[in-house]
């Protein structure tokens, strides 16, 4: 009897944590915001009445779409690239693809501080060249978040894809090429397919790692492009508006998990072996 | 294999692309100017003795080191039995509580470290610091449940029946045979979990105040108001840091064990 019971003795300090620590607190600030007086959704209909939030909330989607999508294109071709390469070669790769992603996010968002700004990598090679006359705006700008998020995420997303791509045998891309397909066909027709439960997970992984980023769109996006997280911290610190803090909270995690399970559908439609989990 | 030009110069310039900002930093960090330039003017290494003389700095560091380090010693403590336990047994609704355990992964970070501070911090009244070691915890603890559970999957458990037959109490088969046999996934994923608990921000974000705050938020608050070759100079040593975590892993396990 008591021997049936360990198990459970030994996940309970691990439940009891999380629970007391993340279920908890999450319930304790979510739980307010659908109660004034009684049980009502006024805060959060109120929150998508307003064009400024709408508008946040859309500015945090395009660009997590327009992120993953760069990372995609940018991130196959590479991957595939690295899974081919010779045993010796691959290791180095890998390891120059790792080093990023274990690099601090502040460092890799300030790295393009020093391109992007006003005096700035880009604009003192354009203006040393004569092309402009005056610096253009490139940092704080919408462009900024995009360009800093792909930099941050691309080695994940090539990581994820060379781990699927490497089970991919050469000899069927030789097989293709035989068969009269040239490279680019056999690439779009053989590859690319094959890459797809990569393509779903690294996507996922990227989508909700921009859409709920606060690094970035803090140090590169400025005042005037907010996104969700920064706005969330904004609310909560500068605007004293807790309520409204929760409020994107929620709609943040919400968000996280509609955009799982969209993908999660997408990938079931693309390829009929099951789920992919993230 | 033939040679593939095309691809071969498109994955040039995606590592272009990946290791051309991080080279400008280092460049930047030996210029003389007060503020950031590139190309740089002269050569000082003034700017990294600079890094050592701030205290904010040299403060954040000592603190997200400890708070790293026992976030995951806790997420170990706590990571490890449940792993062995979710691996071994047939829980009721085992799946379930795996998803549960790496749950923390799904909450956004900022999302975490908001909801402590209102809770733990404002609410109960604990002491920001425990707050914070907390919300490493929680960064860490997903990265333990999956590495160390995929390592005692892939451990054969007859070795664990065959100690009990001679003799073993569950235990004493769990600390000698098992505990031996998975210390490079522990090691894998203390390596990951620190990392990534070193490296984090959202988390931190509000669980910070005077006294408590972890080097990168310590960093990011003083670039918003400061553009002078300390900021690169701290990234260079960052990064040298990354560098030899990676050789270390590397000469250990093998990269490949973390990616």
């Amino acid at each position: 009897m008591t021997q049936r019971r360990i198990p459970y003795l030994i996940l309970a300090p691990g439940l009891i944590l999380l629970i007391l620590f993340l279920v908890l607190p999450l319930i304790s600030i979510i739980f307010p915001t659908f109660f004034d007086g009684g049980f009502t959704l006024a805060h959060y209909i109120s929150f998508f009445m307003d064009d400024y939030n709408v508008g946040i909330f859309w500015r945090t989607i395009k660009i997590s779409l327009i992120v993953t999508l760069v990372c995609v294109l940018l991130g196959v071709p590479t991957a595939y690239y690295i899974s081919q390469s010779p045993k010796k070669w691959r290791g180095l790769l890998m390891s120059l693809t790792l080093f990023p992603l274990l690099t601090n996010s502040v460092v890799r968002s300030f790295a393009w501080i020093t391109i992007l700004g006003q005096g700035g990598v880009v604009n003192n090679t354009l203006m040393g060249l004569g092309v402009i006359s005056e610096p253009l705006t490139l940092l704080y700008t919408e462009f900024a978040i995009i360009i800093g998020s792909v930099y941050l995420f691309l080695p994940l997303m090539i990581i994820t894809l060379v781990g699927i791509l490497e089970n991919i045998e050469t000899e069927i891309m030789e097989a293709a090429e035989t068969l009269g397909a040239n490279r680019l066909i056999a690439f779009v027709k053989v590859v690319l397919p094959l890459s797809v439960p990569g393509i779903i997970v690294g996507s996922i992984l990227v989508f909700t790692g921009t859409m709920t980023a606060y690094t970035t769109p803090q140090l590169l996006g400025g005042n005037r492009n907010i996104m969700l997280a920064t706005f969330l911290y904004q609310n909560a610190t500068a605007l004293g508006n807790w309520q409204g803090a929760s409020v994107i909270a929620l709609v943040m995690i919400v968000a996280t998990l509609v955009v799982m399970k969209l993908f999660n559908v997408v990938a079931g439609r693309m390829d009929k072996r099951g789920e992919v989990s993230a | 294999m033939r040679k593939q030009i095309g691809l071969k110069i498109f994955a040039g310039l995606v590592f272009a692309f990946l290791f051309v900002p991080l080279l400008i930093i280092v460049v930047t960090s030996f210029g003389t100017n007060s503020t950031i330039q590139f190309p740089i003017q002269g050569f000082t290494l003034d700017w990294y003795g600079k890094v050592f003389e701030n205290q904010s700095f040299v403060n954040s560091f000592l603190l997200s080191l400890q708070i790293a380090f026992w976030g995951t010693v806790l997420a170990l403590l706590v990571g490890v039995p449940a792993a062995y336990s979710l691996a071994r047994h047939s829980i009721f609704g085992r799946n379930w509580i795996k998803s549960f355990f790496l749950s923390p992964t799904i909450v956004p970070g900022l999302v975490v470290g908001y909801s402590l501070y209102q809770f733990i911090v404002i609410q109960l009244q604990f002491p920001l610091i425990q707050g914070l070691l907390l919300g490493h915890f929680l960064i860490c603890l997903p990265y333990v449940i999956r590495v160390v559970g995929s390592t005692i999957e892939q451990l054969d458990g007859s070795i664990e029946e065959v100690s009990w037959t001679l003799g073993c109490t569950k235990l004493q088969a769990f600390m000698k045979v098992v505990l031996p046999n998975i210390t490079s996934g522990i090691f894998a994923s203390f390596m990951l979990a620190f990392i990534n608990s070193f490296n984090n921000i959202p988390v931190s974000q509000f669980l910070s105040g005077p006294g408590v705050t972890m080097l990168p938020t310590s960093l990011m608050n003083y670039i918003e108001y400061n553009y002078d070759p300390s900021v690169s100079a701290l990234s260079v040593i960052l990064m040298l840091g990354t560098v030899v975590l990676m050789f270390v892993i590397e000469k250990t396990l093998g990269l490949a064990s973390i990616s």
